[in-house]
């Protein structure tokens, strides 16, 4: 009945999990070609061998293997990253700079896109086989079949450079130094095309499948009962198909939730929007491991907490689950 | 009760163009009296749920009301505004279906779908809704009210949730309920309790019931009056003691002959050495469990012990949830026994290793419930019947020239192996699924449910093939079912499983005739239009 006993099992699992995940990482970073401390070194710009060796003691590797798997561990434990040479500061520090500017952008652009996704969806089903759901169909299929990347800098272009309506690329203006409302505002206004030009794109997904999900529930013994109840078509429409048609939806959302941190490398890139994306683009170009590693850490670690969200959410719609769980 | 609440006059319900005949329901006149129970009867196809839809509103798309009326308190209910019908569904015409598993809405609680009736024609406060939701769960007897009414639909069992139905059918006491095959999805028990309940609430609320239903041992036990319909049409209308007694059209006489008698066979000796012994079996299955959370075990199979002679038909009955089909699937080794041995011509095919398993699995053959899920859909005929062969390492060109053979002895014609599963209609898929065991040339047949999805007239036709095969092949089947006359019909000996456990087992004429366990007794006692009787001689 209650809901603490699951969520703490999956908590306990999630940390197994992300250990695991941990261990991964310790063992890519061994599995790159050469001596881990000589990549980083040759990575730092100077390579003689006083730095290796005081390298090697700094990050144990003078070490036997099992010791530095367990420190490394208890490093990640810890949640100690590592430091970033390319950019002269710890991993974590990087990450959590980062990490506000990609979570405002790809969770407004997930809550545009389930929001309109589900209206627009029940929207076009009710109207099934009509013009409005043809048109509804055929915009979502555009959205759909747009590259990301043309779509960004089409809006860009037209709504930036043409129109100057918003701005083109950042986070905030810079050297404005806005204080209080200001800065959000610009902020706000820095995040229309981004968060529109992803959002979008995830929208057409959800639309198309609340849509396929409401006409099937449609077709169920239980929305007979509802009608021959005298239920009117809105209320069975909302209360009966809808809460059975989100099922689906959910799932597929909490897919692509798990990859919220890590999925705008795109639209980062295009509208110089500093998140981890672009952190993780700009680390790989740079081979940057330590910070690589860290962002896969981070990812991983979204990953599982929205998996949990979503068995949370599904636990609250579906009773059948939360009763079996 | 002369003044009729629903009188229907020349009702046609057009079929959408391309259908294989135009009208769904053709000319049809009938009325209905105040507190009378109607049964319309017919096979798939009849018709018979059609009028029902069309009185509701609710007909299925492209389907439409071609010409007639239908009047209900003085106006034609059939040409009224989609918001005229809506307030007319549930509070004053209201409807109950055939499958309570899926009828309700799994995502919301019972109370909650039954006030809604209540909130759909704007009666009443929330709370006065949820005192009467209350009242009527009491009404149709469901147990511990209080607890019911928070309860999801996945809590209750099928009889429970029908109850749930009505309860909300009854909700703003309609005039007139209309109940389509409302007890055809349910365990005899469960029917005859359900059947008395509908009798009860049509004794006290005085309210006309339409009840749609292809079972003329339903009819027996409810109906005032009888209406017999085939491809649309009424072929023969009465009282029930007229209709089942005296019964005019042909169609009547035919229906009614197919109907398995109470009659059972007098006691065949059979003395041929085992086909199958079953030896000690158990299973339990153990459900959710894990991590710090209880065990949940049923045990379907019950230290059960009972064997097969060759050429003989062993009956094995008993309601959902009794084991009867996981005795079956364990016999095929579709599921692994916990222990005991299943002794299939000498080997034990409880023991046999996977390789070994494979080797011998074609002793073993089955025949399922649904012929149209048991064929693949993209699979000709031929294949069907030549794969399992095949694999077995019978020579192709043998294989086949068998299937040929078969296709003749199941009486379908050798020609039909060409054709796809869909071409045929259930009757001749379940032929085709028969031939199929036949093909792999085995020790044992087990039926599960071979003829219960199957109209009467159709179940008796390929009774009759199963009953000519099992004398000139001298097959010994195991015949599970949850009908009793059915089983009546066919078999020798009669095994009754309740709970995983086997209550019962002899010759059917003991069985039915003398029972002696309790709860064969309540299952015999249950069958509507009841009534056994030994047959003049033994059947063959």
């Amino acid at each position: 009945m209650t809901i603490v006993g699951p969520v703490l099992g999956r908590l306990f699992k999630a940390v197994l999990t992300l250990l695991a995940i941990a261990i991964l990482n310790f063992f890519l970073i061994h599995a790159a070609p050469g001596d881990p401390a000589a990549v980083l070194a040759g990575e730092a710009g100077a390579a003689d061998e006083q730095m290796i060796a005081d390298l090697r003691a700094q990050f144990g590797l003078d070490q036997p293997f099992y010791i530095q798997l367990g420190t490394y561990v208890g490093n990640v434990l810890t949640l100690d990253l590592g430091y970033s040479f390319r950019q002269g500061a710890p991993v974590l520090d990087l990450i959590l700079d980062r990490l506000p500017a990609t979570l405002i952008l790809t969770l407004t652009a997930f809550g545009i896109s389930l929001t309109l996704g589900i209206m627009l969806g029940v929207a076009a089903s009710a109207r099934v086989g009509k013009p409005a759901d043809s048109l509804l169909t055929g915009f979502a299929l555009i959205f759909y079949a747009t590259p990301l990347y043309w779509a960004a800098l089409m809006a860009v272009l037209v709504f930036s450079v043409q129109l100057g309506w918003l701005p083109g690329f950042g986070y905030e203006t810079v050297g404005a130094d806005y204080t209080g409302l200001q800065r959000v505002g610009d902020i706000l206004s820095h995040l229309v095309l981004p968060a529109l030009t992803l959002g979008l794109f995830f929208m057409a997904v959800y639309m198309r499948m609340t849509r396929a999900s409401m006409l099937e529930v449609a077709q169920q013994d239980f929305v007979k009962t509802a009608r021959a109840k005298g239920l009117s078509p809105s209320v069975i429409r909302r209360r009966h198909i809808l809460r059975n048609a989100l099922l689906p939806v959910v799932t597929l959302a909490g897919l692509q939730a798990g990859q919220l941190i890590g999925g705008a490398v795109l639209t980062e890139t295009v509208f110089a929007w500093p998140g981890i994306g672009r952190l993780m683009f700009e680390s790989l170009a740079a081979r940057d491991y330590n910070t690589i590693l860290g962002v896969f850490l981070v990812s991983a670690a979204m990953v599982i907490l929205f998996n949990i969200v979503t068995d949370i959410v599904y636990g609250l719609i579906d009773p059948r689950i939360r009763h079996t769980a | 009760m002369t003044n009729p609440v629903l009188s229907i006059e020349h009702l046609s319900i057009k079929l959408p163009d391309g259908a294989d005949r135009q009208f769904a329901v053709d000319d049809c006149s009938y009325t209905l009296d105040k507190g009378e129970i109607l049964c319309v009867v017919g096979e798939s196809g009849s018709g018979k749920s059609m009028t029902a839809n069309a009185l509701m509103g609710l007909l299925p798309e492209g389907v439409s009301v071609g010409a007639g009326r239908a009047v209900f308190e003085g106006k034609n209910i059939l040409r009224q505004t989609e918001a005229e019908s809506q307030d007319l569904r549930g509070a004053k015409i209201a409807m109950i279906f055939q499958e309570p598993m899926t009828a309700l809405n799994p995502l919301m609680r019972i109370g909650d779908q039954i006030s809604e009736v209540f909130e759909a024609h704007k009666r009443h406060t929330p709370s006065e809704r949820r005192k009467r939701a209350l009242d009527l769960v009491r009404e149709v007897d469901l147990p511990d009210p209080e607890k019911i009414i928070r309860a999801y639909p996945f809590q209750l069992s099928g009889g429970q949730r029908q109850r749930a139905m009505i309860a909300m059918a009854l909700a703003l006491e309609p005039q007139i309920l209309i109940a389509d095959e409302p007890t055809t999805a349910l365990d005899v028990t469960t029917q005859a309790q359900i059947l008395k309940l509908i009798l009860d609430l049509r004794k006290k609320r005085d309210m006309a019931v339409i009840f749609i239903t292809h079972d003329f041992g339903v009819v027996a036990e409810i109906a005032d009056k009888v209406l017999v319909m085939r491809y649309g049409k009424i072929v023969e209308r009465g009282t029930t003691d007229a209709v089942l007694k005296t019964p005019q059209h042909d169609y009547t006489k035919h229906l009614l002959a197919a109907i398995p008698s109470g009659l059972v066979p007098q006691n065949a000796e059979v003395q041929n050495s085992p086909a199958l012994e079953i030896k000690a079996l158990n299973k339990v299955f153990r459900t959710g469990g894990g991590f710090m959370k209880p065990h949940r075990e049923v045990r379907a199979i019950d230290n059960i012990s009972l064997s097969i002679a060759k050429g003989e038909v062993l009956g094995l009955v008993g309601e959902s949830g009794s084991g009867k089909s996981t005795l079956g699937r364990a016999v095929v080794r579709l599921v692994t026994p916990d222990s005991g041995q299943i002794l299939v011509g000498g080997s034990d095919m409880a023991a046999l290793s996977e390789t070994e398993l494979r080797r011998a699995r074609y002793k073993v053959q089955m025949v399922f419930q649904d012929p149209y899920a048991s064929l693949n859909p993209r699979h000709k005929i031929l294949r069907a019947l030549t794969d399992g062969p095949i694999a077995k390492a019978v020579p192709k060109e043998q294989a086949r020239a068998r299937a040929h053979e078969l296709m003749e002895i199941v009486g379908l014609g050798a020609d039909a192996v060409d054709r796809f599963p869909h071409e045929f209609s259930g009757g001749q898929r379940q032929r085709i699924g028969i031939a199929r065991a036949l093909a792999m040339d085995p020790d044992l047949i087990i039926a599960d449910e071979a003829v219960s999805a199957l109209d009467v007239s159709i179940q008796a036709q390929v009774l009759d093939l199963l009953r000519d095969l099992r004398s000139k092949l001298n097959l010994s089947i195991l015949f599970i079912t949850h009908d009793l006359r059915v089983a009546a019909q066919l078999c020798d000996r009669i095994a009754v499983m309740q709970k995983g456990k086997l209550v019962e087992i002899g010759p059917v004429s003991d069985v039915f005739l003398n029972p002696q366990d309790d709860y064969t007794k309540r299952l015999l006692a249950a069958v509507p239009g009841g009534g056994w009787g030994l047959a003049e001689a033994a059947l063959t």
